[in-house]
């Protein structure tokens, strides 16, 4: 099964995600890299890296789709990545998506048996889906969230 | 580059970063977001410490320059830490041979060139992997110039007392220069034009790393 890393700005914020995840599939494995080495907000390519390798070895080598928060986090990501041997990094795809959405929309997929490609597009496609009904009332033009 | 000039320099660093720390914060929180002080001195404290334990080897400089970088990645937790740790990295790797982490074959080249070669090699990493370029209100308007004055002293045949001093010149006026630009990186872009009128912390902070080597090459 495909297997998820996480990777953000605070270990809080990625463990309750990953409470988020289990809930929606329980049986997706799930890896995370939030906070430096110290503890503090922020990213660290090292521990990105350790968490990459783990969701690897997680998913029997079927592959991992990794999501991200704002920032630095895509900088660390795209040098934990260069750390990796290529056949690793061949088994590696990373989400453009939302982290929160994306994560949950990607672990639902997974579950269902979705391969590597499948589960990234539907992770990336959660930054194109719209959250709010068109007729949503309080957006600051007052006129509804329609895209 | 002498594994002992590396050595304090680091030291001497993390005593500036660590003194500039309120400064360089309050210059991020104009246009930023206010850490940018507390992250680099949170960094340069682990690197020490790791140096100080022996976590971070003392010799040769490919391995110090590699493990300063290793350290800076995984605790400054911001861009500048990514930026600045990978650009250590590649420093230190430019001084390798084309082998697994052998020493490069001794040559004609003196300690001046190889050190403008790392350099070369680390503001190259740091471009890359910002895809950013001058005048960008960025780390690079006061490394870019910064690198071109040491090649150019180095060229010249200056020291590297000289040429590391040159260096510190081109980036103090090179951040001094951010003042007029207009952000185009990072979360200061947020602020567009609101961005003029601040020096670029990040090109502060570059200018004050290339001051501590002036510094400490001189002590030499």
């Amino acid at each position: 099964m495909i297997a998820l890393a996480l990777v953000g700005h605070s270990g809080e914020l990625l463990r309750a995600l990953r409470l988020m995840v289990a809930q929606a599939a329980p049986a997706v494995p799930v890896a995370t890299a939030g906070g430096t080495a110290t503890g503090s907000l922020g990213t660290s390519s090292p521990g990105i890296e350790e968490a990459l390798r783990a969701a690897l070895r997680a998913s029997d080598g079927e592959g991992v789709v990794v999501l991200f928060d704002l920032g630095s986090a895509a900088l660390a990501l795209e040098i934990a990545l260069e750390e990796l041997p290529d056949d690793d990094r061949a088994r590696i795809a990373v989400s453009d998506g939302p982290l929160v959405e994306g994560s949950v929309r990607a672990a639902v997929e997974a579950a269902g048996g979705a391969s590597l490609a499948q589960v990234c597009a539907a992770a990336d496609a959660e930054r194109a889906t719209a959250k709010l009904p068109p007729d949503w009332p309080a957006r600051p033009d007052g006129r509804g969230a329609a895209r | 580059m002498t594994e002992e000039l590396l050595v304090r320099w680091l030291a001497l660093a993390g005593a500036r970063v660590a003194a500039a720390r309120e400064r360089l914060t309050d210059l991020d929180a104009a246009i930023g977001d206010g850490d940018h002080g507390i992250n680099l001195d949170r960094g340069f404290r682990e690197l020490l410490r790791r140096l100080e334990t022996g976590l971070l080897p003392s010799d040769p400089p490919a391995a110090v320059l590699e493990g300063a970088g290793r350290a800076l990645l995984g605790t400054v937790g911001g861009a500048s830490g990514a930026l600045y740790g990978r650009g250590l990295q590649r420093a230190g790797a430019a001084l390798l041979g084309p082998g697994d982490g052998d020493p490069a074959p001794p040559d004609e080249r003196g300690r001046e060139e190889w050190a403008a070669i790392a350099f070369g090699a680390a503001v190259d990493a740091i471009a890359a992997l910002g895809r950013a370029s001058t005048g960008e209100k960025t780390m690079l308007d006061a490394l870019v110039p910064a690198r071109a004055a040491f090649g150019a002293a180095v060229g010249a045949g200056a020291t590297l007392v000289m040429a590391t001093r040159r260096a510190a010149e081109a980036a103090e006026a090179g951040a001094e220069a951010t003042i007029p630009l207009i952000a185009k990186k990072g979360r200061a872009s947020y602020l567009g034009e609101r961005s003029v009128g601040h020096l670029d912390p990040g090109a502060v902070s570059s200018a004050l790393l290339l001051r501590a080597l002036a510094d400490a090459a001189a002590e030499a």
